[in-house]
């Protein structure tokens, strides 16, 4: 596969759950024009799915009026997604383990994991004047495929 | 989000078709095993092979609903799990939580 391409794509959304599969669907066409395989392609566009929804439900608290901003930049073989909402941010050490036995009958908590899972990388960081910037990257020459991410 | 059920041996098979998502399907989930659960059933079988799409809410209320079920004395096991489910719940380690089976008859006769 080569790519020599560089694509951007841009979205806002308001902070409607309906709102969340626009975003995800971009992620995945992007994935497949650029070559991914459907599974591949799925599992990037889970992580959009994921962060989109931490940025509406725990970000913008659900606040419609507020505004969650998706980036899709692909360079050569590099995404990087960036997810950004106008909330006041959080401690990402503070969110548990998933994995941990003392969590793994909890209902809620597995958004971020499933997001490291899928991408190579996420990073948080938190505006002083307000809102946070969720960075995802993923090198889609590496192969595809929940198989060959990090569990 | 769908949800069809019928009875077999007095197993409450419990078809489940569509998005089980935050705000779609997920809270619709839960109902409907409160509901089942509240009927007086006590053997429930959901039937995951229509489910188009889970998110983390999604696997979030399958697991709330494990919960439900079993406080109540009952049993909830998986019927049929598409591919991709089947691997959310392997990466989280609920794979050893729930009874999964990919054959009717073999589920039913497991409660």
């Amino acid at each position: 596969m080569e790519r020599g391409d560089t694509e951007r794509i841009e979205i806002t959304i308001s902070s409607r759950f309906e709102n969340i599969e626009l975003v995800q669907v971009i992620a995945e066409h992007l994935c497949e024009n650029a070559g991914v395989d459907e599974d591949g392609s799925h599992w990037i566009g889970m992580a959009v799915r994921e962060a989109v929804a931490n940025a509406i439900k725990h970000g913008n608290k659900l606040d419609v009026r507020k505004k969650v901003n998706a980036t899709f930049e692909l360079q050569g073989f590099e995404l990087e997604i960036t997810i950004s909402d106008e909330g006041a941010g959080f401690d990402p050490e503070k969110v548990s383990d998933p994995l941990n036995p003392q969590n793994l009958m909890k209902t809620s908590g597995r958004g971020i994991f499933y997001m490291k899972t899928f991408m190579d990388q996420v990073h948080y960081s938190f505006h002083p004047d307000g809102g946070t910037s969720l960075v995802m990257t993923k090198n889609l020459a590496k192969g595809s495929g929940i198989a060959s991410t990090k569990a | 989000m769908k949800a069809t059920t019928r009875t077999v041996d007095d197993v409450e098979i419990i078809g489940l078709e569509g998005k089980i998502t935050i705000g779609a399907g997920d809270t619709q989930l839960r109902e409907v095993i409160t509901n089942a659960v509240n009927s007086g059933k006590q053997k429930i079988l959901l039937d995951m092979s229509k489910v188009t799409t889970i998110d983390s809410s999604g696997i979030g209320e399958l697991v709330g609903s494990y919960t439900t079920v079993t406080n109540r004395g009952g049993k909830l096991k998986l019927l049929h799990l598409p591919a991709k489910l089947n691997e959310l719940l392997h990466v989280t380690q609920l794979i050893t939580v729930f009874e999964v089976y990919e054959n009717e008859r073999e589920a039913v006769g497991s409660f």
